[in-house]
Parts: C-alpha cells; sequence; structure tokens
C-alpha cells in the first residue's frame, strides 16, 4: 500500500500513535497472538495424549501422509499467491490483485476439499470423532484449524467480491486485504506446525 | 461558540441510529462511558443476584442437617453462586471501571475500537442472559442409574458442577440435562466478550495515549488494566479450548477427560487453573488499581514506589501462569511438582507483599482525609493481607492438603475477593461517583455502609477459618450434628445477613445521591490525575482539546509545587486555572467527531445465544437464526462507517443537553 | 451507668463462654488434634507458618492502624512532605520477605517428600472411591468391606486409592492430609494411628448430590482386636439360618426383592460383574452405614430402606417398595451379618 496515503481506520481518528504501528494492525497482531494460545493448549492435548498407552485404533492406522503433503503443498502455495496478491495492491495493479485473492481462495478451497476426504475416508476406517482419545484430539484440533482456514476462504472470497464490484479496492479495503494476508500466513504456519506434531512425528 | 456537529443521514442495512436520549440512545452508544455505566449496572444486577444465592446458601448451613433447600438445589446454588459473582459480577464490574476511566486517564477520546467494546459489552449481556436462561429451559438430576425422591425444582435446574466443573463429575454421565451445557456454552460466550474487550484496552492503552504520556507516566489503574488485559488475553485461549472438550464430551461423545475412551480428567484441572489462577489476579488487579489512586489523592502524598508497584503488579501477573497447580495439591501430582508450586506460589507473595508495603509507605506521613473510599481502600489493605497471610499458609504443601477443600479456603479467597477485590471496587465506586454523575454521594450513608460492610464481612468470613480447620468441607449441602459446627455456621449466617443490609444501604444512598446529591465540583478531591480536570459528569467529547502531560499525576503537578522542605504548595494562580479548565472543558473550540451509535454490535453479540441453543438442542433453525444474525451484524458492521460524514451547525441547546447522563 | 457497665460485662461474658463452649467441643473432622504421626508433621508445619503470619498481621495491621490514627487530617496540620519512594526500602521489603519465606520453604519441601515416601513395612489397604461411599479392600488378607476402615494402632497403613466414578477426596483430618481418589489412576496416601479410637473420615472433593454425605469412620484396634477383626472378616456368612425366624424371612427378602442385583453377602450371593454397593457381609458390626452417613440402628434402617433417595439424594440403591414387615424382617437378617 502506498505510504503516503493514510488509509480511513476504524479505530477512533486521534492526534497520534505511540507506537507508530497503525492501531488496527496493533490489535490484529494482538488478536493474532491469543490465537498462537488456542492453537497451543489444542497441540499441548494432543502431544500429552499421543503418547499414551491406551487400545485401540490410532491415526498411524488410517493416514495416508502422501496425500496430506499434497494438500499440505496446496496450502502452502497458497500463501505464495497470497503474497503475490500484496503485492499486486502495492504496485496498484488491482486486475492482478484480483486474480490473485481468488486463486488464494481457490487454493484455500482445495485444501479444505482435500481435509473433508481425508476426514471421510478415516470414518470410513472406522477412526470417528468419539471412537477413542487419539480420534478425538485428531479431529478437535484438524477440525478447528479447517475453521480456520475456511473463515479465511470466505473473507478472501468476499474481499475479492467486493474488489470485482467495485473495479478495485479502496484503501481501506487495502487495508483489509494486509489483515487477510497476515491471518491467512498465520493460518499456513499453523499448519506447518501441525503437519509435523501429527502426521510426521 | 460551540459548533455542534450533526451526522448526515446514510442508508444502511438499517437506517443509522441517530437517537441521543432515551433508551435507544444507550442500546445502540458506542460512547466508553455511558458503555462503563452500563457495565457497571449490569455487573451489579448480578452481584445482587449471586449475593442472593449466598443468602439461600447459607439459611441452609444455618444449622446441621438442614433442609431448607434439597441437595440439588443447594449445588446448583453453590455453582451459580460462584459463576456469577466471578464472571458475571466483579470482571464485569471491572470492565465497567476500564471502560469508564481508561480513555479518561490517559487523555483519549474514546477507547481504540469503539464499536468493538459495544460488542464486548452486548456479547457480555447476551453471555449472562444465555447462562441464566437455564433456570427457565435448562434441565438437571441424578448421575445415569441414581435415584432422586423429588421433582428437580426450577431452583435447581441450574448448572450444578461447580464453578471449577471438575471432570468427569460435570460430564453428560454424572451432570445429566442440559444444565452444565449452559454453564460450558455460557462461559464460552462470555469469555469471547472478554477477549474481545482486552484486544480493545491492550491496543487502546498502546496507541491512544495522549502526548507525553509515556509508558511510566500513566495512572496505575491504567497499568493494572494493561495488566488485566494481558492476563485475559493469554488465559481465556485455554478455557475455551477447555470448555470446547467439555462441550464435545457432553454433544458429541468424546472422550477428552473420561477415562473409559483413554482421555484423563487431571488434564481438566490443569487446563482449568491454567486460566482459573490467572483469573484471580483478574479479579484483584483492578482494585490494586483502584487503591493506588485513593490512597495518594487522601494522603495528598504521591504514591510511594510507583516504579515497583507497577512492576510488582506485572510481577504478579506473570508468575500467575506459574502457580495453577497449587489449587491441585491434594490431586494426582508428583511431590516434585508439589514442591515446585509450593515455591513458586511462596514467591508470588513477594511482589504482592511489596505492593503492600508501597501503600503503606503511601499512607505514612501523609495527612489523609477519612472519607468513605478512603475508609474502603483502607479496609482494602486490611482485609488483603489476611487474605494474603492465609494464602501463604496454603503454600506450605502439607498444610494446604489439611486446608484444601474446606472453609478455610472458603474463607481465603473470600477475604481476598471480597475483602480485596470488592472492597476496592467500593472505594472505586465512591471515589469517581463525582466525576460519573457529577454529584456527590452522601458521606454519612457511605462511611454507614463501609462499617456494616466491614463488620459484616469480618463475622461472615472470619469464622470460617474455624469452621475449615475444624473439618467442614466445601459445597457441603448439610453437617452432621456430631461435627460441632452448628455455632459458627449460624453466626457466619447472621453476618451475610448485615452483609445484604450494607448492600442497602450502599444502594439506596446511590439513589438519593444520583438524584439530591449536592453539585459536585469537577475536582472534588483535589485529586492528581487528569481524569479530575475535566468537567463532572464528563462531558460526551472528554477532554475539548488533547491534554499535553509533562509528568506523573500531571493535574496535580498543574496545582502544587513544593517547598524547600518537600512539602506540597498550592501554586500561584491555580483558581485561576482551575477555572480556565472548567470553562474549556465545557466549550470545546475545535470541532469534535465521536463515533456514531450503531446497532450491529447488538445484532452480532446476539446470535451467539441462538448458536449455544443450537448445540444444545441440536436445532438447525435455530442455528440459521444465529448465523443469520451474525451475518446481519457482520456485514451492516463491516459496511457502515466508524462515523457519518458531518455538516456543521451552529450551536444547538438540545444536542449540549445530551452531554450528560441525567 | 451503673447498668449499662453491668450489662456490657454480661454480655460480654455470655459472648466468651459461647466461644470458648464452641472451641472446645469435640470436634471429630479437627484437622488441628493430630493422633498419629503424618498429621502432627503437618500440625507442626502449620504453626510454624501460622505464627509466622500472625507476627506479619500485626506488624502490617499495626502499621495500617497507627497511621490511620496517626497521620489523619486535622485543621492545623501541614501538607505532607511529597515522598516518591526510597529504594532502599524497596530492597528491604522484597528481601525479607523472601528470606522468611525461604525459613518455611526448606521444611515445607521435606515435609512434601516425608509424607510421600511409603513406610516400611506398611499394611497395604484399597481404597475404591464410589459415588457416594468408600470401599476398602486388603489385599493381604482377602476382605473387602465399606465405610468403616477398621487399621491396627501404631502401624503405618499405606493406602492405594482410585475412584469408580467421579473425583473423590480421602481426608481422616486426625491422621494425615487430603488425597484424591482419581478413575483411571493411582494415588497414595499413608494413615498411621497412634491409639485405638475411632476417627472420622470425609470427601472433601464435591463429587455429585451426596457429596457431604459420603462420609466414613477409621477404626483403630489394638494389634490383637485387629487380627480377630481380621478372622471374623475372612469368614463367610451364615446360610443356614433357622427357617422360621424372622432372620430367614430376611434373607429372602434379600435374596428375591432386588437386592442382590448390586450387594454381595460371601456365602450367600456373589453378584456378578462390578460391584456398585457394598459388600453387607459384615454388615452387623458396621457401627454406620449409607456412607456413614447414618449410625447403624433399627431406625435408621427403616428409614433408610423405606426410601434410600430421601436420605441420600441421587443414590444408586432403588426404592424397592418394600412392606414394613419386609423391612422389619431385613433389618433382623442384616443384624445377624456379624
Amino acid at each position: 500500500m502506498p505510504k503516503n496515503l493514510l488509509p480511513m481506520s476504524d479505530a477512533h481518528a486521534y492526534p497520534h500513535e505511540p507506537t507508530g504501528v497503525e492501531t488496527r494492525k496493533l490489535g490484529f497482531w494482538i488478536f493474532l497472538s491469543t490465537e498462537i494460545l488456542f492453537f497451543g493448549t489444542l497441540i499441548t492435548t494432543f502431544l500429552i495424549f499421543k503418547g499414551r498407552d491406551f487400545p485401540g485404533i490410532k491415526l498411524t492406522d488410517v493416514y495416508d501422509i502422501p496425500f496430506t503433503s499434497v494438500s499440505s503443498f496446496v496450502l502452502l502455495m497458497s500463501s505464495l499467491t497470497m503474497v503475490l496478491a500484496h503485492n499486486a495492491l502495492e504496485t496498484d495493479d488491482q486486475e492482478k490483485t484480483r486474480v490473485w485473492l481468488l486463486a488464494t481462495a481457490m487454493l484455500g478451497a482445495v485444501f479444505l476439499a482435500g481435509q473433508i476426504y481425508e476426514f471421510t475416508e478415516f470414518y470410513h476406517k472406522g477412526f470417528e470423532l468419539s471412537t477413542n482419545i487419539f480420534s478425538s484430539t485428531f479431529y478437535v484440533l484438524t477440525g478447528f484449524h479447517g475453521l480456520h482456514v475456511f473463515i479465511g476462504v470466505v473473507l478472501l472470497l468476499a474481499l475479492w467480491g467486493v474488489g470485482q464490484r467495485q473495479r478495485g479496492l479502496s484503501l481501506n479495503e487495502g487495508m483489509n486485504l494486509e489483515f487477510i494476508a497476515l491471518y491467512w500466513h498465520f493460518v499456513d504456519i499453523v499448519w506447518i506446525v501441525l503437519f509435523t506434531v501429527v502426521y510426521l512425528i | 461558540m460551540t459548533k455542534i456537529i450533526e451526522p448526515k443521514k446514510q442508508r444502511n442495512i438499517f437506517s443509522r441510529p441517530s437517537s441521543e436520549t432515551g433508551i435507544w440512545s444507550w442500546i445502540t452508544t458506542v460512547d466508553h462511558k455511558r458503555i462503563g455505566i452500563m457495565y457497571g449496572y449490569a455487573a451489579f444486577f448480578f452481584l445482587l443476584v449471586g449475593g442472593l444465592e449466598a443468602l439461600l446458601l447459607r439459611i441452609q448451613l444455618s444449622q446441621p442437617d438442614n433442609n431448607f433447600l434439597s441437595a440439588a438445589e443447594y449445588n446448583a446454588m453453590f455453582t451459580m453462586h460462584g459463576t456469577t459473582m466471578i464472571f458475571l459480577a466483579i470482571m464485569p464490574i471491572s470492565a465497567a471501571f476500564f471502560n469508564y476511566l481508561l480513555p479518561l486517564q490517559i487523555g483519549a477520546r474514546d477507547v481504540a475500537f469503539p464499536r468493538l467494546n459495544a460488542l464486548s459489552f452486548w456479547i457480555f449481556i447476551a453471555g449472562g442472559l444465555f447462562l441464566y436462561s437455564t433456570f427457565l429451559f435448562g434441565t438437571a438430576g441424578a448421575p445415569e442409574g441414581g435415584y432422586l425422591d423429588e421433582e428437580v425444582s426450577r431452583l435447581a435446574s441450574a448448572p450444578n458442577g461447580g464453578w471449577f466443573g471438575y471432570q468427569p463429575n460435570a460430564g453428560l454421565k454424572y451432570s445429566p440435562g442440559t444444565a452444565m451445557d449452559y454453564w460450558a456454552i455460557g462461559l464460552q460466550i462470555l469469555g469471547i466478550a472478554s477477549l474481545v474487550s482486552a484486544f480493545n484496552f491492550i491496543t487502546t492503552i498502546l496507541n491512544m495515549r495522549t502526548k507525553g504520556m509515556r509508558l511510566m507516566r500513566m495512572p496505575v489503574f491504567t497499568w493494572m488494566t494493561f495488566a488485566v488485559s494481558f492476563l485475559l488475553a493469554f488465559s481465556l485461549p485455554i478455557i475455551a479450548i477447555a470448555l470446547f472438550f467439555v462441550t464435545f464430551d457432553r454433544q458429541f461423545g468424546t472422550t477428552f477427560f473420561l477415562t473409559e475412551g483413554g482421555g484423563d480428567p487431571v488434564l481438566w484441572q490443569h487446563l482449568f487453573w491454567l486460566f482459573g489462577h490467572p483469573e484471580v489476579y483478574i479479579l484483584i488487579l483492578p482494585a490494586f488499581g483502584i487503591v493506588s489512586e485513593v490512597l495518594p489523592t487522601f494522603s495528598r502524598k504521591p504514591l510511594f514506589g510507583y516504579p515497583a508497584i507497577v512492576f510488582a503488579g506485572f510481577g504478579i501477573a506473570f508468575i500467575g501462569f506459574g502457580v495453577w497447580a497449587h489449587h491441585m495439591f491434594a490431586s494426582a501430582i508428583s511431590p516434585v511438582a508439589q514442591a515446585g508450586f509450593g515455591l513458586s506460589t511462596m514467591i508470588i507473595a513477594v511482589p504482592t507483599g511489596v505492593k503492600i508495603f508501597n501503600w503503606l509507605g503511601t499512607i505514612w506521613g501523609g495527612k489523609l482525609t477519612l472519607n468513605t473510599p478512603m475508609l474502603f481502600a483502607l479496609g482494602f489493605i486490611g482485609m488483603f493481607v489476611i487474605g494474603g497471610l492465609s494464602g501463604v499458609t496454603h503454600s506450605v504443601v502439607p498444610a494446604d492438603t489439611q486446608q484444601t477443600d474446606t472453609y478455610y479456603i472458603v474463607a481465603h479467597f473470600h477475604y481476598v475477593l471480597f475483602g480485596g477485590a470488592l472492597f476496592g471496587i467500593f472505594s472505586g465506586l465512591y471515589f469517581w461517583f463525582p466525576k460519573v454523575w457529577g454529584r456527590m454521594y452522601n458521606e454519612t450513608m457511605g462511611k454507614i455502609h463501609f462499617w456494616l460492610m466491614l463488620i459484616g464481612f469480618n463475622v461472615t468470613f472470619g469464622p470460617m477459618h474455624w469452621l475449615g480447620l475444624q473439618g467442614q468441607v466445601r459445597r457441603t449441602w448439610v453437617y452432621a450434628e456430631e461435627t460441632n459446627l452448628g455455632f459458627w455456621n449460624l453466626i457466619v449466617t447472621i453476618g451475610a445477613f448485615i452483609l445484604a443490609v450494607a448492600i442497602l444501604v450502599f444502594m439506596a444512598n446511590w439513589i438519593y445521591s444520583r438524584r439530591k446529591g449536592e453539585k459536585a465540583p469537577f475536582d472534588p478531591w483535589d485529586a492528581r490525575t487528569i481524569e479530575w480536570s475535566i468537567p463532572s459528569p464528563t462531558p460526551v467529547w472528554n477532554f475539548s482539546k488533547a491534554p499535553e502531560i509533562k509528568s506523573l499525576d500531571d493535574f496535580w503537578h498543574q496545582k502544587y509545587g513544593e517547598d524547600e522542605d518537600g512539602r506540597a504548595v498550592r501554586r500561584e494562580g491555580t483558581d485561576e486555572l482551575l477555572l480556565k479548565l472548567e470553562e474549556e472543558g465545557l466549550n470545546p473550540d475545535e470541532e469534535i467527531h465521536l463515533p456514531s451509535p450503531s446497532y450491529f454490535p447488538l445484532i452480532l453479540a446476539f446470535g451467539l445465544p441462538f448458536l449455544g441453543y443450537a448445540i444444545i438442542y441440536k436445532s438447525v433453525p435455530l442455528a440459521l437464526v444465529g448465523v443469520i444474525l451474525l451475518l446481519i451484524g457482520g456485514f451492516g458492521w463491516g459496511t457502515e462507517p466508524l462515523e457519518e460524514e458531518f455538516e456543521t451547525s451552529e450551536e444547538n441547546p438540545d444536542a449540549k443537553e445530551s452531554s450528560t447522563y441525567e | 451507668m451503673q447498668i449499662k457497665k453491668f450489662l456490657k460485662t454480661r454480655h460480654l461474658m455470655l459472648c466468651s463462654f459461647l466461644f470458648i463452649t464452641a472451641c472446645i467441643e469435640n470436634a471429630p473432622l479437627d484437622s488441628l488434634s493430630p493422633a498419629g504421626p503424618y498429621a502432627r508433621t503437618i500440625d507442626d508445619l502449620f504453626w510454624l507458618t501460622f505464627w509466622i503470619a500472625v507476627v506479619i498481621f500485626f506488624i502490617v495491621q499495626g502499621a495500617l492502624l497507627f497511621s490511620v490514627f496517626y497521620f489523619k487530617d486535622s485543621p492545623d496540620k501541614p501538607e505532607p512532605k511529597q515522598i516518591h519512594g526510597n529504594n532502599f526500602l524497596e530492597i528491604l521489603w522484597t528481601i525479607i520477605p523472601v528470606i522468611i519465606l525461604a525459613s518455611i520453604a526448606v521444611p515445607t519441601v521435606r515435609t512434601i517428600f516425608d509424607l510421600a515416601r511409603e513406610p516400611e513395612d506398611a499394611l497395604k489397604i484399597e481404597v475404591i472411591g464410589h459415588q457416594w461411599w468408600f470401599e476398602y479392600k486388603y489385599p493381604d488378607f482377602e476382605i473387602t468391606t465399606a465405610n468403616v476402615l477398621v487399621i491396627p494402632e501404631d502401624t503405618p497403613i499405606r493406602l492405594e486409592m482410585w475412584s469408580n466414578d467421579v473425583l473423590h477426596n480421602y481426608w481422616v483430618p486426625k491422621l494425615n492430609g487430603k488425597r484424591y481418589l482419581v478413575p483411571g489412576q493411582k494415588t497414595y496416601l499413608n494413615l498411621h494411628a497412634d491409639n485405638a479410637e475411632e476417627f472420622w473420615a470425609q470427601c472433601g472433593e464435591y463429587c455429585g448430590l451426596s457429596h457431604s454425605k459420603m462420609r466414613g469412620r477409621v477404626l483403630s484396634l489394638s494389634q490383637s482386636d485387629f487380627d480377630s477383626w481380621v478372622m471374623n472378616q475372612q469368614k463367610n456368612a451364615a446360610n443356614d439360618l433357622d427357617q422360621n425366624s424372622l432372620a430367614y424371612e430376611g434373607q429372602q427378602v434379600y435374596l428375591n426383592a432386588g437386592c442382590t442385583q448390586c450387594h454381595v453377602i460371601d456365602g450367600v450371593w456373589d453378584v456378578q460383574g462390578e460391584q456398585i454397593a457394598p459388600n453387607l457381609t459384615h454388615f452387623g458390626i458396621r457401627n454406620v452405614f449409607a456412607g456413614a452417613a447414618l449410625k447403624n440402628n433399627p431406625e435408621n434402617l427403616t428409614k433408610w430402606l423405606a426410601n434410600p433417595a430421601q436420605i441420600k439424594p441421587g443414590t444408586f440403591m432403588p426404592n424397592l417398595e418394600l412392606t414394613e414387615r419386609e423391612i422389619e424382617a431385613l433389618i433382623e437378617y442384616l443384624g445377624t451379618l456379624k
């Protein structure tokens, strides 16, 4: 975003911002920092039970690492397209911004579709939500992440829709794009952690 | 001449709310002061409800083997008493102070996100109503396979697993019915409200400070708000996830806390207290902040060791995350963990002590005005010290294994949360009464309130130490005659009724003084911080122009200098300064844009309880209603500008009238 | 004036009288009258902490009250000196509490490990928590009993505990502190009674509807009494009652009315599967029943058998709609189970 133009802030206009960070962005960073704790609690719970000796079906009995690796790659790529969208906006290339926004949303949707497919497969193999502690922790953890991806996709599509209707994004909406990008990268990073914790180790 | 600005009408989903007086102006307000006042009244209402529940509990315990309440009713009442007092009374009443005072103390016109602020409030209301709707719709009963002799009354149809909801007792098998779902989801909703307000306050403190308001010039109350907001932001996610697990266990058959499926009930204890202990500091730190404002003002001395008090506050907040297992000393934890958490609990006594000694240092050598807020602040120190010392006996793990789960603990935390937090809050309510309402409270009634409360409080909670050591366990519906606990229980019950009378005196004073109290000058206490440099009651725009801060206790230093002995000396021209400040405060000479009122926070907030009902009753229509409300709220919010475009008009007497909340 | 004074003294006397009676009367759950080495260690530690706390209490409250009276505003008082703080004092009142706490911390940590250590030659007893009663098993003697824990005097006892349903918390205040009973996990607690005596126990953790009535007794016996108790417990109940006796009729009620769904009487009936109710084999020699909420006498038994849920809300024992005659017979039979 061009630096010389101040966005119309949702924060109440006030003479100065002592931290030098735009108020809305500051609020958003604080929001993301608590998100870490949400995922942290879920991951900790998952890890506590992962090593427990309890009879019954485990994730290792049903998972398909190559498949999940591919969908993880798709999600990672969506971070790249998100960066491209952001770059395009900074150079004020509205057309490209929208293209990359849509691409990001689509990649996110592909990841979600992969997750739905995966969940269905697991279900059919008898690894259901309430089967045992391993399945419960798995579904709640990855499902919570999936919900985040879903919200991200909805936000991306909404922003794309606004851009499409107005043939371009205003400065304020550009600010929104920055937030969505921050959020999207955050969700991606969390997935890298989850993929490692849940599938690889 | 004042230029009053009128918003242009614009069309959104609804036309923008425009009334400036009357009920709709309150419902749609985004003004931090009005939101603060509403928080205060709502919290006080719940304080009365929680107090009523406590009285029922005390009547039941006034004699051995009593039958005033059934076991089911008793269990519901103590669960709701704890939950109400913590989540619906003390936390929101602190939020009332944060909302009203924070922007004033840092010289801001509002919080960082005014609509988000309204959203927090309405989510709190929605969550509170949702939780209490359990008395209308909830069901409870005996554990699977158990028998009850009588119908479960409406009074007993409330959550009954304790405010701590220990698993598996609070799970579906042992607490069937929907009451505990109301609890889990209700707390979830209330958590969202607090989380949102935590983001808002942290951002406000970081970014909305006026010129010259460096961090180390902020009033201690603002510092404590800052600490509490961090505690909220980092502890609520933990309980949110834990409550998710509970809801999943109850609704979808998972086994996070059930050994049958490989789960672990002790995990709930860990997660709950990882949140629950910081929560204790969430409740007490605002009171620390309040008395740190009141004591210097009425001692006519600066706060002793300001940096020490600030750092001790943050020290407490930080260490507060490392002591959670001291709630579990008797639970399944190893001796190593017992020793570790015992030591960390002892360590937290050090910054707490530092605060107390600094407060004593503040009043030492001062010139004390013993009016109601000061009495409550002094009472706070006295009572809190008792709670703190009994707290040290809990850190001695072996002794705690005798004390835990007895009335000794009940006594301890009431000394901290009632004698501490609530005394601090009353101190603050009297202290800022003139600023909020522009009238003075009645001093005589205030003092009667204080003495009744001090006596009632000690008669109620003092003997509980003894009862606990004599073996009365907590959450006990009845106790046997042979345990010889009857006498002191009766005394305790009498004390509880003295407390009830004290609260009635407070209410009478409040109602009387709001209407008939003397007109308050804008600086009735010769106070120290900048919220006293603006008119009483606070004008809608707070500061006519952004103040510039030159030191800690800026307003005091504008009024007073020091002579060669270091004694305070009123500066020449202070009287003129005060007159000028009042004149300026009432007549801003620049255009002031205030955030416009909005319907959408309200709509968004009331979507959440519908989702809650939808989960409990597995109902798609209810879920749809919830989602639609959320979508309307979210979409409307997103497309509505914060401020309407303004036109400037000449002075308008009606608008000026609306700047005071009469 | 005189009358007023008199009233005042009398009032004072009355108060102190009430205070003393309330204090000296025997409280069976009193945690401050230890009757064994474990409880005594805890008690010593508590009083150490308590007296330190009392000293601090008087210093702080004294300073507070002194300030209030001495620095109270009066018309001729000059403005106070504006003191902003004192680093020396800050350091002082950080370090002194640290030293005091350290002096408590050392014995605390030592005691934690002392209490957790398994005593040598301890008698092992299993404690199983149920909603709302405690079950005891003596693996060395193959005894199962309920509500009353019988132990030999002056002998260390090692309790191995778990719960069958929700969390419970085992507490015999005069013998040791509390310890949770957790489903799916084992916890341990040591007991040791100096003398032959009866103690009260109580569940500490809120465990549902009748938590307050989840009580217990610990009966400490001399070694010889304990040995004969063990001998007696190992016997089955008699199965050769006189067919014309009321007790025999009671046994028939036990066998046919539904009691056998949950209650075992060794030598008469064995329940298949999980035991969710107390073993009744030697019911007659226990002085309490129903989670030790009631004294074992015909009057209480009549009330209990007529409607268990009225006494213990939420209980798993149904109201079997017994007739008065059946109840009478059953009580007679239970009395024979010595």
